[in-house]
């Protein structure tokens, strides 16, 4: 027999490995504590670590929750610690927690932001989970748009059907004509036409005072709100803009800006890659303004220079400026997501689509934009957040956002020189919107990702 | 390697008897000029496909195969010339496009399925939104034609968890569920391995028995003879030769041709 032949004649039991690599102590050598430098740098950082959260957490908890005012708070604090330093006073929160949501909104109309806010979620939910929800309350979503400015500013509900029914004429008209360039621009005049029928033209100053109304013009929906609550069926007491304000603010600028800007992002990525020259041009060139210049800047126009160019004495509601400038600009920054999308698609997907017969609106929607779109869900709600976060910015052109809301009730003598509170406050309010989206887009990733390949 | 496949489908009994040739035309390209930019790819091409006719188009690397069958449906431009397919002049025209595009299949080396769409849904979509079938009708062709291809166990698969022939029989069907009258195939076995390469010629022999007109850019020339009843040879833009498998391989006439027919055979 030679060397290299070898028999086993007993086979070995399976045995458990080393204590020093299981469990929480092989975890630990593992991860924190794998050789020398590695300790130390544990160490360092959880004593770090240890110093902010203790001095933050000692803000945070030892606390005061109950009082009127910060000078009542310091009383409280001198009475319990001895001493004002490193202690939260929450009771601006306490007191004032109603207006940094909502605003100057009437207290006894709060339901009404409330059930926005729900259908909101009802009307997201077969749309960012459309395999977990009924496809039938996809009306809800498309019912959404009309239904959550007639709820928040209240008014005629005849208001918000006209503008449906404006949309609803232009898709009967662009599908007459078979979804071609003239019908598309067919469809988009005959709209514009009817609800210059339907709002009144030309707008006039005087009329406005009430509900959508204020915002949009004046005309049947107009006189339909104003004169006759108990003739027009379903009229809600309207709000006037000056009266919102605090996180229902931002959310509001928010959604409208961020469900507006996604499909505007799309055209104009999709007129970015047109053949047509003037189309491209225009992309192009309103991508290129808007990306350079500040948003800041867009608000300023929106509160002020727009005034001198509109015809004198308009109307034209603060609050739906500043959401046009937001959803322009956001979607300036869309458009350059989704053009990211379209180029990492490789040509053999506009072929296949073609050679099949389908045509460019056909080819967009079934083909590409599903792909393109997936490739830029990151991109897509880093913007989202972005704007979001943005729309703190109103502040600066006085509307009352949670951050314009905290100047205001620092004005209050009460809680003159209370700053780190309200700010916690806000930014909290702020992460668990924003931590929501970005966990969503993960979410989303691991989905499609998951399915397709 | 060209060898090895002709030797595979010797073993095949072929009936010509359904592989008639009519009269009426299909395609009809008179004097047809491309450039892309300044480079004249297509140079007066003249060529008439009669119904049934099975085309093999073969030539070095460049020489505009794929840019030739790819202006039969518009997916290149040419700039002068004719070409009418099934009686339609394809001009800028949308609408005669769109109409052409929906009565010639095709096949690309890369299978451009949807990677996103199930390979029933890969089926079924143009058949739907083109020809505005209804869904259950769609889905009953498109299994129908899965089965064709042998692979309707597939259906409810994602293209991504295929192999590379399986994409390419799912092209082919997705292709004729849209019922074509004419197919082009561009290159369609030339990203597959040798055992692939066997499924999808077995598909593309049983098309061509069934009696549909093609074009085929291959370089398979056992596919070549055995199937085609014409072989195009191109050159720098141009045909240079035509004629019928048999004499094409065993009588080249023009020398560019027989040093083709040298590389690739040859060795
Ligand atoms: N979009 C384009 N723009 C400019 N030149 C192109 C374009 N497409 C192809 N060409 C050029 O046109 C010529 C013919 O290309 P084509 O793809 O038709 O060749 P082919 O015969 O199919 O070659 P292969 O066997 O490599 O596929 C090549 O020289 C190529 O570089
Ligand atoms: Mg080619």
């Amino acid at each position: 027999m030679s060397d290299a032949s070898f028999v086993r004649t007993e086979m070995l039991s399976e045995q458990d490995p080393p204590p020093t690599s299981v469990g929480v102590i092989g975890w630990l050598r593992a991860n924190l504590f794998s050789n020398w430098w590695n300790a130390i740098l544990t160490v360092l950082c959880l004593a770090v670590i240890w110093y902010v959260l203790s001095g933050l957490l000692g803000w945070t908890l030892r606390s005061v929750w109950n009082a009127g005012s910060l000078n009542e708070c310091r009383e409280i604090m001198i009475a319990t610690w001895g001493s004002t330093h490193g202690h939260a006073c929450w009771g601006v929160i306490g007191d004032r927690w109603l207006q940094l949501l909502f605003g100057f909104y009437p207290p006894e109309l709060y339901y009404r932001p409330i059930l926005a806010l729900l259908l909101l979620f009802v009307a997201l939910a077969p749309v960012l989970f459309a395999d977990k929800v009924s496809p039938r309350l996809l009306y809800v979503t498309a019912a959404y748009p009309f239904l959550m400015p007639w709820l928040m500013w209240g008014g005629s509900i005849w208001m918000p059907i006209g503008v449906a029914a404006g949309f609803v004429l232009a898709y009967l008209v662009g599908r007459k004509l078979d979804g071609s360039v003239p019908g598309l621009v067919l469809g988009i005049l005959s709209a514009i036409i009817w609800w210059m029928l339907w709002l009144g033209f030309p707008i006039q100053a005087e009329v406005f005072n009430t509900g959508l109304g204020e915002i949009l013009g004046a005309g049947l929906g107009k006189s339909l709100a104003t004169i006759s609550p108990d003739i027009a069926p379903f009229w809600l007491e309207t709000v006037i803009s000056r009266n919102f304000g605090g996180f229902m603010l931002s959310v509001l600028i928010g959604v409208v800006a961020i469900g507006c800007s996604l499909p505007l992002g799309i055209l104009l990525a999709l007129g970015r890659q047109s053949n047509m020259l003037i189309v491209k041009a225009i992309c192009v060139g309103f991508i290129e303004f808007i990306r350079g210049v500040p948003l800041i800047t867009l608000l300023f126009v929106a509160s002020t220079l727009l005034n001198i160019f509109l015809p004198p004495g308009t109307n034209f509601d603060i609050i739906l400026r500043v959401m046009i400038m937001v959803t322009l600009f956001a979607a300036a920054y869309m458009a350059e997501v989704i053009r990211g999308g379209l180029a990492g698609l490789p040509t053999g997907q506009y072929e296949g689509a073609d050679s099949l017969g389908l045509n460019y609106w056909q080819a967009q929607r079934l083909i590409i934009m599903p792909q393109a779109l997936k490739i830029s869900i990151p991109g897509i709600v880093s913007t989202f957040i972005g704007i979001f976060k943005d729309t703190t910015l109103v502040s600066i052109i006085a509307l009352l956002d949670p951050l314009g809301l905290s100047n205001s009730i620092r004005a209050d003598t009460d809680w003159n020189g209370i700053y780190w509170e309200l700010f916690a406050f806000i930014a909290l309010m702020f992460f668990i919107a924003c931590f929501g989206m970005s966990r969503y887009s993960m979410y989303l990733e691991r989905k499609l990702k998951t399915e397709n390949d | 390697m060209a060898e090895s496949m002709h030797d595979t489908m010797v073993e095949r009994e072929i009936d010509r008897r359904k592989m008639q040739v009519s009269e009426e035309v299909a395609i009809q390209i008179t004097d047809m000029n491309k450039w892309f930019g300044m480079f004249h790819v297509l140079r007066d091409i003249d060529l008439t496909v009669q119904k049934g006719e099975r085309i093999v188009i073969c030539g070095p690397s460049g020489s505009g195969k794929s840019t030739l069958i790819r202006c039969i449906n518009r997916l290149e431009e040419h700039q002068t010339g004719q070409i009418v397919v099934e009686g339609t002049e394809l001009t800028s025209d949308l609408k005669n496009i769109d109409k052409i595009r929906s009565e010639v299949g095709m096949c690309f080396q890369h299978f451009n399925l949807f990677p996103h769409l199930t390979i029933l849904e890969n089926c079924t979509l143009a058949p739907i939104w083109v020809r505005k079938i209804p869904k259950r009708e769609a889905e009953e062709t498109a299994m129908h034609f899965l089965e064709k291809v042998k692979i309707p166990e597939q259906a409810e698969k994602y293209p991504g968890q295929l192999s590379g022939g399986q994409q390419q029989r799912v092209a082919i069907a997705r292709s004729l569920c849209m019922r074509p009258r004419i197919m082009l195939f561009d290159e369609p076995t030339s990203a597959l391995d040798p055992e692939m390469i066997k499924e999808v010629l077995d598909t593309m022999i049983e098309l061509a028995e069934e009696g549909m007109t093609m074009l085929c850019v291959t370089h398979e020339m056992g596919f070549a003879r055995q199937v085609a009843n014409r072989v195009i040879f191109m050159d720098d833009g141009q045909i240079v030769e035509q004629n019928e498998p048999e004499e094409f391989f065993n009588n080249p006439k023009s020398e560019r041709t027989k040093l083709f027919l040298s590389q690739i055979l040859g060795h």
